[in-house]
């Protein structure tokens, strides 16, 4: 009975451990975005502003709730609520500790990188069924994207899956307990979180929502908390792929003294905090610059890492 | 099969979750809409025509090129959990399908399907 049990009170715990990361990376991003851009940030409701989070939940909860006439609305509602899924979905076999992990697939690379190319309908449908220009540029835009960076993140992690001779991320946390694959595979890591930073469409990746342009990309003609779903998703967005990087390049939770769960929850709040950084620095890259850096300079580089990794475990044994 | 189950459960809590949202904001929202709100947002302007308009077909090219890389990329995913045991022979595989591979991406670089202009 208790291991029917144990896995669905992790489940539970796990998705809504998630959410209310997600609604405090909100107030964690523009508190260090003040920071680091000399001004205050949120700091009015409650202790540091803490409760700011629940203030903008009730507000976009309460707000009018806007289904437009023109939209194909089914398809309207429906999408945001697929991002959210999508990437709760991706979470189920990451494992936080040797024991917390909601499932453990041999095939958990696979799943995870399934989950997170599905997440692309998300934007995409959100964008074609506004029938609004800006959004249907923003989908269009997004799917484009996600599509291109997707290629290179999968031949990134080939090396990795290489390295731990398996899918299960398990297993490839536990093959990093002599030296963690940041090492050998170092520029898998760069690769593999630039993609991220695009799958994320966070800055210098965010042309489909460039509010400079377009509006607000696809959601433009969302309101209320489907918008907030749009929001929530790319937040979750962000912790899966610092969760990802952690786990497959930075050895999970293997460290010295503290116990697993805290070194995995520090080195993801290690990347998180460097996405953050990242968004407070870089300017907004142009189209066209995005897709050739990806085709032209990502693509090559994914492959030559492959042929290296290949022939210096091959020159190993 | 029994390891799938979580799934199937994290499944359905994540569904429940994304249903959950939509319907208390339609519960819990205002309506108001007046007839200029029943307009797509334009920045201000009347809108000019539908958004079901024309739009550029590279948007296609990206989707094809994908499509050809992505499943090559399927391809190599088997490849690599087995290499420890393929060793000279997966490597020169390996080497050959990346070739190919390559000539593809020369090919469509050259033809000009990378560029945005």
């Amino acid at each position: 009975m208790l291991s029917v049990i144990e896995p669905i009170v992790v489940c539970v715990g796990v998705l809504v451990a998630l959410l209310a990361l997600a609604a405090g990376l909100v107030w964690l991003e523009r508190r260090l975005l003040g920071l680091w851009q000399d001004r205050y940030g949120p700091n009015r409701v409650g202790p540091f502003g803490l409760l700011q989070v629940l203030a903008d939940m009730i507000k976009m909860l309460t707000k009018e709730d806007w289904i437009p006439p023109f939209a194909d609305k089914p398809i309207f509602v429906i999408a945001p609520a697929v991002i959210v899924f999508t990437v709760l979905m991706s979470f189920a076999v990451i494992p936080f500790t040797p024991h917390i992990q909601v499932v453990d697939l041999n095939i958990g690379l696979l799943f995870v990188l399934a989950m997170s190319s599905l997440g692309v309908y998300s934007v995409a449908l959100g964008g074609w069924a506004s029938n609004n220009k800006y959004a249907l540029l923003g989908g269009l835009r997004a799917a484009a994207q996600m599509l291109s960076y997707e290629v290179f993140m999968g031949l990134s992690l080939m090396g990795v899956v290489m390295l731990a001779g398996s899918f299960s991320l398990r297993a490839i946390v536990e093959a990093q307990q002599g030296l963690w694959f940041c090492v050998p595979q170092f520029p898998g890591l760069v690769i593999f979180f630039v993609a991220g930073l695009a799958e994320a469409r966070r800055i210098p990746f965010d042309l489909p929502e460039a509010e400079t342009e377009l509006v607000a990309g696809y959601h433009t003609e969302y309101s209320g908390m489907k918008f907030g779903m749009f929001f929530v998703g790319e937040y979750l967005g962000i912790v899966l792929v610092s969760a990802l990087t952690t786990v497959l390049f930075f050895g999970g939770w293997l460290g010295p003294v503290l116990p697993p769960l805290v070194w995995f929850f520090l080195k993801t709040f290690f990347f998180i905090c460097l996405f953050i950084l990242i968004r407070g620095t870089f300017p907004r890259l142009r189209y066209d610059q995005l897709l050739a850096f990806g085709w032209k300079v990502m693509l090559p580089l994914a492959l030559l890492n492959l042929v290296v990794t290949g022939g210096i475990v091959l020159a190993k044994s | 099969m029994n390891g799938y189950l979580p799934i199937l459960f994290i499944f359905l809590v994540a569904t429940f979750i994304g249903a959950a949202i939509i319907v208390l904001s339609t519960l819990l929202s205002r309506k108001n809409w007046t007839p200029i709100k029943l307009m797509p947002y334009e920045c201000g302007m009347d809108p000019i025509g539908s958004a079901r308009r024309r739009f550029p077909v590279r948007f296609f090219v990206i989707g094809m090129l994908f499509i050809v890389f992505d499943i090559e990329l399927i391809f190599l995913f088997p490849w690599a959990t087995i290499y420890d045991k393929l060793m000279i022979f997966g490597f020169v595989e390996m080497l050959i399908f990346v070739l190919v591979l390559l000539v593809g991406l020369v090919y469509v670089w050259k033809k000009g399907a990378l560029e945005w202009q």
